[in-house]
């Protein structure tokens, strides 16, 4: 299996879905935290989670006691820029634009 | 939704695998004739010993851009300071944005990159960026201005990285920097 099998599996489940979306919302969680509101045993949670790092799509570190869990959208990012940016026409501009914007918010 | 056990993390983490050695990932990261060739595509210049400065210049396209929007643009966009230089596996340094005054006011952020060597050719990099106090630059750094046309932050830095090394190829800095 390459990357991006391992990629598109991993995202192929709700749940694992699901915990990608609670990361995104607010990253770097404990296991705690990510099991709330979740049907599912702490083992499940786990092997789920197990499936996500190994696609590189969470990144596990240390701090203090706790392991806390984020969101790493940069598999994500390779596959849009390998297959979806071929099939779409970019739409970015310029850093400069989002400057213009910015001050004339605030003007 | 909220539990007691929540603690507020404003730390982004980004990894790729690159077929790369450690050297020369750390060379694409700290030289400038590397940095201007993937990512903003702004040269950057690092004095890699503790205390030494680091700064990120603007590229002609980032100045064509904004001169064509009638207003300048800095040339040192990111200015900070190494705080630890371990080449070719761990760098770490703070990091402030400049282009935005917002993002200037939120100050200095501590970035570190680390780069571990792995099989088959393959190393690790990962890029841990600490923001406390600088939400403004979090959504910068995440992507979430790319349609405004601020480029996709350090997933899209990073993925062109691997492209670049990879395959000799980068995107085209213009690309992701002009007008769409």
């Amino acid at each position: 299996m390459n990357d991006d099998d391992r990629v598109f599996k991993a995202l192929a489940d709700p749940t694992r879905r699901f915990l990608l979306d609670r990361l995104f919302e607010r990253d770097g969680r404990t296991l705690t935290e990510l099991e709330f509101g979740l049907e599912m045993t702490r083992f499940g949670v786990m092997k789920h989670l197990r499936i996500l790092e190994q696609a590189g799509l969470v990144v596990t570190r240390r701090q203090g006691r706790e392991k806390l869990h984020f969101l790493n959208p940069v598999p994500i990012r390779l596959i849009h820029d390998r297959w979806i940016d071929k099939y779409t026409e970019r739409q970015v501009s310029a850093l400069a634009e989002l400057k213009h914007e910015l001050e004339e918010e605030m003007a | 939704m909220t539990t007691e056990t929540e603690t507020m993390v404003t730390t982004q983490v980004y990894r790729v695998y690159i077929r790369a050695t450690p050297q020369a990932i750390w060379d694409a990261i700290t030289k400038p004739e590397w940095t201007e060739r993937y990512g903003y595509g702004g040269r950057s210049e690092y004095n890699l010993r503790p205390g030494g400065a680091y700064r990120a210049f603007s590229s002609e396209a980032m100045k064509k851009a904004g001169a064509e929007m009638g207003f300048p643009t800095p040339d040192i966009i990111v200015d900070g300071e190494v705080i630890e230089a371990d080449p070719p596996n761990r760098l770490v340094q703070t990091w402030r944005m400049l282009m935005d005054q917002d993002m200037a006011a939120e100050g200095f952020t501590r970035l570190t990159y680390e780069i571990v060597e792995g099989k088959g050719g393959v190393s690790k990099l990962t890029v841990t960026h600490e923001l406390p106090g600088a939400p403004k630059l979090a959504v910068l750094l995440s992507g979430g201005l790319e349609d405004t046309g601020a480029g996709g932050g350090w997933s899209w830095v990073i993925s062109d990285l691997k492209s670049l090394l990879e395959t000799g190829a980068s995107m085209d800095p213009e690309d992701g920097l002009n007008q769409g």
